[in-house]
């Protein structure tokens, strides 16, 4: 899966978990970023993104994220396994 | 099953105001923030009135101990306890070796005081979540035998639990162990979930414990399942028996039977703890019959069916008819059949009928219907419970009536013999009970207390009787109880008359006055005068005094010239 389509299928798990369509994601994009992010929506959307996936985040992982580029990073490491 | 995404999107929407909502205020050791997601979002979809407080993480004792505390001011109707395994485990863990074996204890010390304290401070019902296990292995299966390790301790926690619940009434179980026994530990618990926000239930299984509280809060407010009406051929054994015969259906321990077999035991069960069980198939009635009567391996016998129809009419009228003869709502009926067809037709027919998309394999029946959970109940009176027999000599008697072309044809089949006699002391008991009880059929709907009748009984003033009916397919018992109170040396009043709404519009509204004046009669008396007061509730004998040429006097107040009533014609005939 190339880095785009994973961007793309990211931007629309959080629309659907922020309930906005128009929601534009990028790589640089932090939770700062987007209304309602907070530490609990941040859970619910880590596990929407698992599911979709079909992978597990490791607990550091889950604390670590600065922007949705470095979460990319870890899906794509997970999906490469 | 509901996903948690589903449910938190509809917990973001609010129920409307007319539904009525019962208030949880939920406890726990734990973060319990997307468990009451859950629950709002379950209630939301399921038309359930809920209001939730989610109290602050392992905020248990300052919540409890805090006259102010804002649970108190929630005003809960009931709280929701979670003590969860994997925050005990490690209070466990952190106890000296020689304190381990009293672990269990402890606990069940400390939650009685919850119980107790809420009891006494809210005034609430409590839901208690029970224990999940956690496989500790600090020793391997050797721990379940030594009383210092954790499988010892909260299997033992299990057990006191479900004793000291089981001596209260104020407090409900949440079968959470059941939920992780279905699930797996893998799908019910997420370690990394639990170490990145203290919650111990994954979000996958969240719907089904948001499930097992909604279901636990249904039954409290009464939508319970009161009957399961039941297909036969595929359904309660394998095969045709109009095709097959009594040697060809599958039944027994033996191959594909076995799954049968166990799904009628499963019933039988359900059966005494007082769900009423229907037959409902298409089939000539005596073949569909047969293997009740004369099938060694057949579990269900025709003593444990309270209604049994099998005809070649569909299947939504027979149900319909089922529902009038148990005088139930629709709501609280599940009905089994392997046929999608049959299946869709009643849903479409009947929405409010409960119809499960029952699994292709027969295999399955029984533990997909086990998974449903459909017979929550919010108490159990134990053995007693079964009124099978009383169904079923209701339902010959509507089955009778519909073969005659009058009314008065059905009612003379009946063979009734009816019986008015004054209050007696055995009697005392249940006429008092009536008095409390009729709403429909009782004129001024005045209530008695037990030593009030017997005051009444042993009166000069007043006059007394009670009825009896009984017909051909069964005694009604005692269904009728009239109190004449003397005015003066000619005048009589109605002071009660009350019926069974049981026995309606079988002559023994007639029986009843035909008895009263008889009576009245033989003592002298010249004039009855009567009283109708209208409640919510009686509308139904509004009129009835007229319809016995009555005069009404003054606004509810009527009188007869005893000398002008005419005896009505009458099917029931007077016990000798």
């Amino acid at each position: 899966m190339s880095r785009e389509e994973i961007l793309s299928q990211v931007q629309d798990i959080l629309r659907d978990e922020f309930e906005d369509d128009e929601l534009v994601v990028t790589e640089a994009t932090t939770a700062h970023d987007v209304k309602d992010w907070d530490s609990l929506a941040h859970l619910s959307l880590i596990h929407e993104i698992e599911g979709h996936f079909g992978i597990k985040f490791t607990m550091g992982e889950i604390q670590g994220f600065k922007n949705v580029g470095e979460m990319m990073n870890s899906i794509e490491k997970h999906l490469l396994k | 099953m509901y996903s948690f995404n589903e449910l938190k999107k509809a917990a973001r929407k609010t129920a409307p105001d007319t539904i009525k909502k019962t208030r949880v205020a939920i406890l726990g050791n734990c973060a319990t923030q997307f468990l009451a997601t859950a629950i709002r979002g379950y209630a939301n979809l399921n038309n359930i009135g809920v209001e939730i407080f989610d109290a602050d993480y392992n905020q248990i004792d300052a919540q409890l101990l805090d006259l102010a505390s804002e649970t108190y001011e929630f005003r809960p109707d009931c709280i929701l306890l979670y003590l969860s395994t994997d925050k005990l485990y490690e209070d466990f863990l952190d106890m000296p070796m020689s304190e381990k074996a009293g672990f269990a204890d402890e606990m069940i010390g400390k939650l009685e005081g919850y119980w107790n304290i809420i009891v006494s401070n809210a005034g609430c019902r409590i839901l208690q979540m029970n224990f999940t296990d956690i496989q500790d292995n600090a020793l391997g299966s050797f721990g379940a035998k030594t009383a210092s390790s954790f499988a010892y301790q909260i299997r033992k926690l299990s057990f006191l639990l479900e004793e000291k619940m089981s001596a209260r009434s104020d407090v409900y179980p949440i079968d959470l162990l059941g939920i992780q026994l279905h699930l797996g530990q893998h799908s019910f618990y997420d370690a990394s979930l639990y170490y990145n926000a203290k919650m111990t239930i994954a979000m996958d299984a969240l719907p089904y414990v948001a499930k097992s509280v909604i279901d636990v809060i249904k039954a409290m407010n009464g939508q319970i399942k009161k009957c399961v009406i039941c297909d036969l051929d595929n359904t309660l054994w394998g095969g045709v028996i109009g095709d097959d015969g009594m040697g060809g259906i599958e039944i027994g321990e033996l191959g594909r039977g076995h799954a049968f077999t166990d799904l009628q035991r499963w019933l039988k069960q359900l059966k005494e703890c007082g769900i009423i069980l229907a037959i409902c198939s298409k089939n000539n009635e005596d073949t569909a019959k047969e293997p009740f009567e004369k099938h060694d391996e057949m579990i269900l016998r025709l003593s444990d069916i309270s209604v049994f129809v099998a005809n070649w009419d569909d299947k939504a009228s027979n149900i319909r008819l089922i529902q009038e003869t148990l005088n139930i709502g629709m709501d609280s009926i599940v009905f089994l059949d392997d046929n999608p067809f049959e299946r869709n037709l009643v849903r479409q027919m009947i929405p409010e009928i409960t119809v499960p998309e029952l699994p292709e394999d027969p295999a399955l029946y029984l533990q997909f219907l086990q998974e449903q959970n459909y017979f929550e109940v919010a108490s159990f009176t134990g053995a007693g419970s079964d009124r099978t027999a009383q169904y079923q000599a209701e339902y010959e008697r509507k089955k009778l009536e519909q073969t005659f072309e009058s009314i008065d044809d059905y009612l003379k089949s009946l063979e009734m013999v009816g019986e008015a006699k004054p209050f007696e002391q055995v009697r005392f008991a249940r006429i008092a009970q009536l008095t409390q009880r009729s709403n429909q059929f009782n004129l001024r709907t005045i209530r008695y207390t037990e030593d009030e009748i017997e005051k009444i009984a042993a009166d000069d003033h007043y006059l007394t009787l009670y009825y009896t009916l009984k017909d051909k397919f069964g005694d009604h018992g005692l269904v009728s109880v009239v109190i004449l109170e003397k005015k003066s040396d000619k005048e009589l009043f109605v002071d009660t008359w009350l019926m069974s709404c049981r026995v309606l519009k079988r002559g023994m509204e007639e029986f009843t006055v035909n008895k009263i004046i008889e009576t009245a009669k033989a003592s002298g008396f010249e004039k009855l005068s009567a009283e109708y007061i209208p409640t919510a509730k009686n509308k139904m004998v509004k009129d009835i005094y007229k319809t016995f040429g009555f005069t009404e006097v003054d606004d509810g107040k009527y009188e007869i010239t005893i000398a002008d009533y005419k005896p009505r014609d009458v099917y029931i005939k007077e016990s000798e």
